[in-house]
């Protein structure tokens, strides 16, 4: 059996259920995957092989005994920004090197329930504040397509280990593309959820009115089956919407007849790629072959999206990362003179370059004098955005451009110039901001790299989107392509 | 706008971050050119437009204000750099 790894969440279940290959088995197989790529990719800060393998084993007498969840012995990563029991959880940070988180986020315990094994902890952007993975304090993640290149991020350890069949799926985070972005960079599929879907309980915050967390697969069907274990309402989380979750995977072969897709004119402009320009219309057109329609809409305030999120998300960010005071958890600095020097030398010390200037623009925005003219100002933008999307969805079911600008950049190429990294987002952010579902799935290559096409819909619609992205996987194998060093 | 060494000393001090000389003057710059590029939001008319609170329309939930979490002051603490019979330590505040 040395194919596992190129199987995807769902053959792996059947896999199990016919009796094939045990989770021990698998899990085994992955973990030594894991052992042979990991140095080159760093996907992820910590490999948990021992707590894997004792619960792949539970998993079998699990399914033996007649117990069987739908994630039963299927191994998974989560990123490092969820809480794991007894685990290092990090947040790609020096802060929190030292943290052993003693809960389980909302996620970790329902997938665990429901049978999965987690094999480690995916490596991320420091907080989750970055688009390129280099801002972590373990080091950047590489992209499994190109070893120069960044997978993206701040998701990029989640997509890059299913990009390199280290794992079929990873969770991950999405603050203004973190998950969709990376995705689209490494050939994988990432989903967003609708703001409030899927718990927030033990997935450490970094803008509290856009954070939603989400997974990483290879496949629309695969997706569909992990956000039906992780959405739903929790009492823990006060974000969290009480909304009936439809049977995603159900839903997938709907038809997509008649769903009318819009395509935003302001996003095929100047900022984008011609290459992927083509590709993307490539992709709408094949949608639009099988049944559904494409329309042209306009979504005049879209273009400040990046100005708006870039003031509203440190905004949060500042207040969020106050609780990193070197006193109750993570990093502390050596021989304080008093409490003031305590909590500036251990925020200063524990803290990487990015964060700090997230923190300290959110800082400025929100202090005396220049709230109105910012913090205010960019929450009334939001509003503007957030209408333009309503508007389009009384017209259209579901709205659909590129995923990203250019395919993956260089390591290094844009770290050193914040707006140019922060201009990757541009066509992400808009979901976030409007608290909209998104996804991104594979639709093609330029100059050999992957690039996604982007799919937002309206909120709580995310079976409008996997359809889509299922619907459009039958017809084309880009999300089968491999990248040649991982086959 | 741009930002000099003054105003980005005090918001690093309303941040609680120390910052290293070379991380001050990188800050000074990047900073500047950040805050340049929020102008752009003046560009859109928002005379009018209520300021967003929440990305759907809905209101807070609240819970019942009860007790549901057991004490688990020991676990929590194993993370804690300092603490002593329970308790959390840092410098000494009042002399």
């Amino acid at each position: 059996m040395t194919d596992l790894h190129t199987r995807s969440l769902t053959e792996l279940a059947a896999g199990l259920k016919s009796g094939d290959f045990s989770s021990v088995e698998l899990t085994q197989s992955l973990l030594d995957r894991v052992a042979k790529h990991d140095e080159t990719l760093n996907a992820f800060v910590t490999v948990t092989g021992d707590q894997a393998l004792a619960a792949a084993a539970k998993a079998d007498a699990d399914r033996a005994a007649g117990n069987v969840g739908v994630l039963n012995g299927l191994p998974i990563i989560h990123k490092d920004i969820f809480c794991t029991q007894g685990v290092k959880t990090t947040c790609g940070s020096k802060m929190l090197d030292n943290f052993i988180s003693p809960y389980d986020a909302t996620i970790v315990e329902r997938m665990a329930a429901a049978g999965a094994v987690v094999l480690g902890k995916a490596n991320m952007d420091e907080f989750a504040m970055g688009s390129s993975n280099e801002t972590s304090y373990f080091g950047p993640v590489r992209n499994p397509w190109d070893l120069e290149r960044s997978p993206g991020g701040s998701s990029g350890g989640s997509a890059a280990a299913v990009a390199a069949r280290l794992a079929p799926a990873a969770t991950a985070t999405d603050t203004g593309g973190s998950i969709r972005q990376p995705a689209a960079l490494t050939n994988t599929l990432g989903i967003k959820p609708t703001y409030g879907r899927v718990s927030r309980y033990g997935m450490i915050a970094f803008a509290s009115s856009l954070d939603q967390a989400g997974v990483i697969t290879r496949t629309a069907e695969d997706a569909a089956q992990l956000l039906g274990v992780m959405a739903g309402f929790d009492e823990r989380d006060s974000t969290c919407l009480d909304q009936p979750v439809p049977d995603y995977v159900a839903e997938l072969g709907n038809s997509i007849k008649g769903l009318k897709v819009g395509v935003v004119r302001q996003h095929f402009d100047e900022g984008l790629d011609a290459d992927c320009g083509v590709k993307v219309k490539e992709a709408i057109a094949a949608l639009d072959s099988l049944g559904a329609k494409a329309v042209e809409i306009d979504m005049p305030n879209i273009d400040l999206s990046v100005p708006t999120y870039y003031v509203v998300a440190p905004a949060e960010c500042s207040s969020n990362l106050s609780r990193f005071d070197g006193v109750r958890f993570g990093h502390r600095a050596e021989n304080p003179e008093d409490l003031h020097d305590l909590y500036c030398r251990s925020r200063g010390e524990g803290f990487g370059d990015e964060v700090k200037r997230r923190i300290m623009t959110g800082t400025y925005v929100l202090s005396a004098g220049y709230y109105d003219a910012y913090y205010l100002k960019a929450q009334q933008v939001r509003h503007l955005i957030a209408d333009d999307f309503k508007r389009a969805f009384e017209e259209v079911d579901v709205i659909a451009g590129p995923t990203t600008p250019t395919p993956a950049f260089k390591l290094g190429d844009k770290v050193d110039d914040p707006i140019t990294m922060y201009l990757n987002d541009i066509y992400t952010i808009g979901a976030n901001l409007g608290g909209f579902p998104a996804l991104s799935v594979p639709c093609g290559f330029v100059d050999d790299l992957p690039i996604g096409l982007h799919l937002v819909g309206h909120h709580f619609d995310e079976s409008a989107l996997l359809r889509c992205a299922y619907a459009y996987q039958q017809v084309t194998d880009w999300h089968m392509a491999c990248p040649e060093d991982f086959k | 706008m741009s930002l000099d060494k003054d105003q980005v000393q005090q918001i690093a001090t309303l941040a609680r971050l120390e910052l290293k000389p070379e991380e001050h003057a990188e800050l000074v710059e990047k900073l500047s050119r950040i805050v340049d590029f929020f102008d752009h939001l003046s560009e859109a008319d928002t005379s009018g437009v209520i300021p967003m609170a929440h990305p759907l329309d809905v209101a807070q939930r609240l819970r019942p204000d009860v007790v549901i979490e057991a004490n688990q002051r020991d676990q929590y603490q194993e993370n804690a750099p300092s603490v002593a019979d329970g308790l959390y330590l840092v410098p000494k505040v009042i002399e």
